[in-house]
């Protein structure tokens, strides 16, 4: 791995490829495509949280000027029960306020949204279970009927999907050991990932079965088998083709509408497009579970931790599913220990079917065990920082979800916020700063990249990673370090299902790690295509020629008299050279590397209004390597925000009946450039071993820290410990008149 | 339906569009004269990513109706870059900070932070950032955007 300070392209910040056409409003998202002939479609949405669906008559809909088609579950394959299908037309009942019933397909939006009024529905409404305390009682009212705890047949009828265990040594030995233990429950509740465009797609098919769908999605290999599953078609009739993506966040890993619209299409032989409106969206698409985890974490006076327990339970929504497997994984990642057990509990109830939201399942997790932390460093007298550090894992460490840490940044990162200017000045009066630590796993997968090269030298190229946030950029940069060519001479190109090789979503932080470790590879497929060029324009051996700086070059002791041949000048002639020049890489990336954080916000309390403001906020993250280190920043800043926002203010409020009460942004309000002041990154670098440059995921691990940083602050101004989220004025004002 | 008649001038040219009355502004321009460029987030005129101006004049354009812009002009995101010039330079400094992530937020900040700069030449980040509470996103926690506009005020104040 080269020195950093060898590199000429990674650790530049030039303008993305593509930044034109996002800033001149050129860029087409999902919303943007229309096609001749086109038809609109619309869905009927349950008003009940949890009913059995008696019977649908989609006749008066039928019946009105202008719609072609309407369909139910009914129109889909039976024989396909996975919770995907039920979840995008509901069946026997209706599982969640919002829940698709039917839909339509019409002349224009506005005759769809018409008929889908007259199609009757008969409901028997049943009593909604809408907590987790409720649905985890013995006698609770079932979601589902026929669901049974881990699949096992013996066991009753239960809201518990599944439960998980993991320990290591002895906990009560642990405990015994302690100076000091502190046992707290915290609630964190449903989040909604919030990307500003809504879900929408265009669907066309042939009379010959074939299917094309355009849509916004971080994964069109995902949607296309989604789709194909839902249909029982095979992945072979379905093309998708992905438009730029308006946020995803996780939650445009999975579909909702694309199927309909396939079916919708094959019934009207028409293209058919659909899009959600916000309060859809809020209603009837992922958030992130609600969850009650209770931590146990006991030290030795001089802040040794002996034992950590976890008991987790996370909402699933009305199947199973939420993430309460990787929030178990990374309770305590960040700590070397040797005595804990972590206990999870997957629960269902009648709300949507939760998606993933950035670090699936860590926030809610992590923020109870780093307010156990902060705790703990109170009762003990210590900084929490020295905390951390006396017990932080690191190189060799065995991870407590199984595998021994590589090289990792923890420490690095505690280091550099413990001499950070903004940590070692201390906070005014009134205000309080807390600290936390980030984590996540980061993943590997599939990817595929194509490089090619131009007859005039400029570099393409393809690969299959819609991107959210920058990555053609970090595509181009790894491109031009490797190629040794100018980075504005490469452009790079997000393509189609039929146009690129298979590629995983953009999620888990992968796509500049797995996708870039294809497009590195690509690359160095064009070099060894480049360097038997110019051995046969000099007529010696291939391995008598090295590439450098962009140049195919004569080994050093070769003794030839010859010019360097550049990149451009091998593809001025490359039809004579042996065609066209053009470099592959598809791989199943491993070793992506763990990515740590540590935050640490300041926050004053208006004790009139419960209001938190924050007024500074610090993160420093190890990026492995920072390949375009403002789309780095980028990731810190947007999820530091995202995580403030959850502790802040961000939840689902729900009625007696199930309803979510403020399904828009005015209700459910997100942070606004007014709430917010800067936020200050430190990128800490730890390379990656498993990336030739180093690459560790950064997207996910930003948004884990806050939601305990903040917690953590709060309790600074307070002296005691708000242990519920989100910590708003109301939730604020009533700890505060409590403890008065 | 009967169609009303809407005559309006959008980025300096006159449109003439026949609309429904239920329409909006948003649609008028989407689906009508086909700038696709303002984006659709709310429909409630909560998140600003359909930000224009009318007779300069900052508006959701999801919360006007098409036939209140008769006789009105408007600027759209496709209507900021000057065709002789290239881009304005809100857009230069929003790609020189990396200040957008997905991008689907931009053309509503675009729209916004230059009508701040039509109005405010030296305005401080509080300014900034209120001005521009209107239009959410999701993806950068706002720090870049408002470096952007900060600098865009700058290389105004200097290039005057």
């Amino acid at each position: 791995m080269a020195d950093a300070a060898n590199y000429k392209a990674i650790g530049t910040r030039p303008i993305r490829p593509d930044g034109i056409e996002k800033v001149t409003g050129r860029a087409n998202f999902g919303a943007d495509l229309n096609l001749p002939d086109m038809l609109h479609g619309k869905v009927l949405r349950s008003p009940h949280a949890h009913a059995r669906i008696k019977r649908i008559d989609l006749s008066k809909a039928l019946a009105v000027d202008g719609v072609y088609a309407a369909v139910s579950s009914a129109d889909f394959p039976q024989e396909v029960t996975s919770s995907l299908s039920i979840n995008i037309l509901a069946r026997d009942k209706a599982l969640y306020h919002g829940h698709a019933i039917a839909a339509v397909a019409a002349r224009t939006p506005r005759i769809a949204e018409e008929a889908i009024e007259l199609i009757e529905v008969e409901y028997e409404v049943l009593a909604p279970v809408l907590s987790l305390d409720e649905a985890m009682q013995e006698n609770a009212t079932l979601v589902n009927e026929h669901l049974r705890t881990n699949d096992e047949e013996s066991a009753p009828p239960s809201n518990i999907a599944s439960t998980q265990k993991f320990e290591r040594g002895d906990v009560q030995k642990g405990f015994d050991e302690a100076d000091v233990i502190v046992e707290e429950a915290f609630r964190v509740p449903s989040a909604h990932q919030g990307y500003i465009e809504p879900h929408a797609c265009v669907a066309t098919s042939n009379p010959g079965g074939r299917v094309t769908i355009w849509c916004t999605t971080q994964g069109p290999f995902e949607v296309r088998s989604a789709t194909a599953g839902v249909l029982a078609k095979t992945v072979s009739d379905i093309k998708v083709i992905p438009s730029e993506i308006g946020g995803g966040f996780g939650g445009k890993t999975v579909v909702y509408l694309e199927p309909v619209a396939v079916r919708l299409s094959e019934l009207t032989g028409k293209p058919v497009k659909m899009v959600m409106n916000r309060e859809e969206v809020f209603r009837a698409t992922g958030p992130a579970s609600a969850t009650l985890c209770k931590i146990k974490v006991g030290a030795t006076k001089d802040g040794r931790i002996t034992a950590a327990q976890a008991w987790l339970a996370y909402e699933a929504g009305a199947f199973p599913g939420s993430p309460v497997g990787p929030g178990a994984m990374s309770v305590f990642a960040p700590y070397d220990l040797e005595n804990f057990l972590v206990e999870g509990y997957d629960v269902l109830v009648n709300k949507p079917k939760v998606a993933a939201y950035r670090a699936p399942g860590a926030p809610q997790s992590m923020h109870a065990m780093e307010c156990a932390i902060d705790e703990l460093a109170q009762r003990l007298d210590m900084d929490p920082i020295d905390l951390r550090l006396k017990n932080a894992a690191k190189e060799g460490t065995v991870a407590p979800y199984g595998p021994k840490f590589p090289p990792i940044g923890l420490v690095k990162c505690l280091e550099a916020a413990k001499r950070h200017p903004n940590y070692a000045t201390k906070p005014e009066e009134g205000v309080g700063r807390g600290v936390a630590v980030g984590f996540w796993f980061n993943i590997g997968m599939q990817s595929s990249a194509e490089v090619c090269v131009a007859e005039d030298g400029a570099v393409s190229i393809m690969e299959g990673s819609p991107d959210i946030g920058g990555s053609r950029a970090s595509m181009c940069l790894m491109a031009a370090e490797t190629l040794g060519v100018p980075y504005e001479t490469i452009n790079a190109h997000v393509g189609d299902t039929e146009s690129t090789g298979f590629c995983n979503l953009t999620g888990g932080s992968r796509t500049t790690f797995a996708t870039g470790l294809a497009v590195v590879k690509a690359c160095e497929d064009v070099i060894a295509q480049c360097k038997a060029r110019a051995a046969l324009t000099w007529e010696l051996d291939v391995d008598q020629v090295e590439w450098q700086d962009g140049r195919a070059v004569p080994k050093p002791g070769v003794n030839i008299d010859v010019d360097p041949l550049s990149l451009a000048e091998i593809a001025k002639t490359m039809s004579r050279t042996g065609g066209p020049l053009l470099g592959r890489a598809s791989l199943n990336a491993q070793g992506a590397g763990a990515c740590f954080s540590v935050n640490w916000t300041d926050v004053i309390i208006d004790r009139e209004t419960g209001k938190v403001d924050v007024k500074a906020f610090t993160a420093v993250q190890d990026a492995g390597r920072a390949i375009h280190p403002a789309y780095v920043e980028g990731q810190m800043q947007g999820g530091a925000v995202q995580g403030l926002g959850w502790a802040l203010n961000e939840e689902y409020i729900y009625d007696g009946n199930g309803v979510v009460e403020n399904a828009s942004f005015l209700d459910y309000r997100v942070p606004v450039a007014s709430d917010m002041p800067m936020i200050d990154c430190e990128i800490i670098e730890v390379p990656n071993p498993s990336h030739p440059y180093g690459v560790r995921g950064v997207g996910e691990t930003p948004i884990v820290a806050p939601l305990a940083a903040t917690s953590n602050a709060v309790r600074d101004v307070l002296g005691f410990r708000i242990n519920d989220l989100p910590l708003s004025p109301p939730n604020v004002l009533a700890a505060i008149d409590a403890a008065e | 339906m009967t169609k009303i008649y809407v005559s309006t001038i959008v980025n300096g040219r006159p449109e003439d569009v026949l609309c429904e009355a239920h329409q909006s502004l948003l649609d008028l321009l989407r689906d009508e004269i086909g700038l696709t460029g303002t984006k659709e987030g709310c429909g409630t005129g909560d998140c600003g990513a359909c930000t224009v101006l009318l007779d300069d004049r900052l508006v959701c354009s999801c919360l006007v109706l098409a036939p209140e812009a008769h006789g009105k002009e408007i600027t759209t995101v496709e209507g900021i870059a000057d065709s002789q010039d290239g881009l304005h330079v809100v857009q230069q400094k929003l790609l020189e900070h990396a200040a957008l992530q997905c991008g689907v937020c931009t053309p509503g900040f675009v729209v916004a932070a230059k009508a701040l700069l039509d109005k405010h030449s030296d305005p401080d980040e509080e300014t900034i950032r209120y001005w521009l509470a209107g239009n959410l996103c999701r993806c950068t926690g706002y720090d870049k955007i408002i470096r952007a506009v900060q600098d865009a005020a700058q290389e105004l104040a200097t290039t005057k």
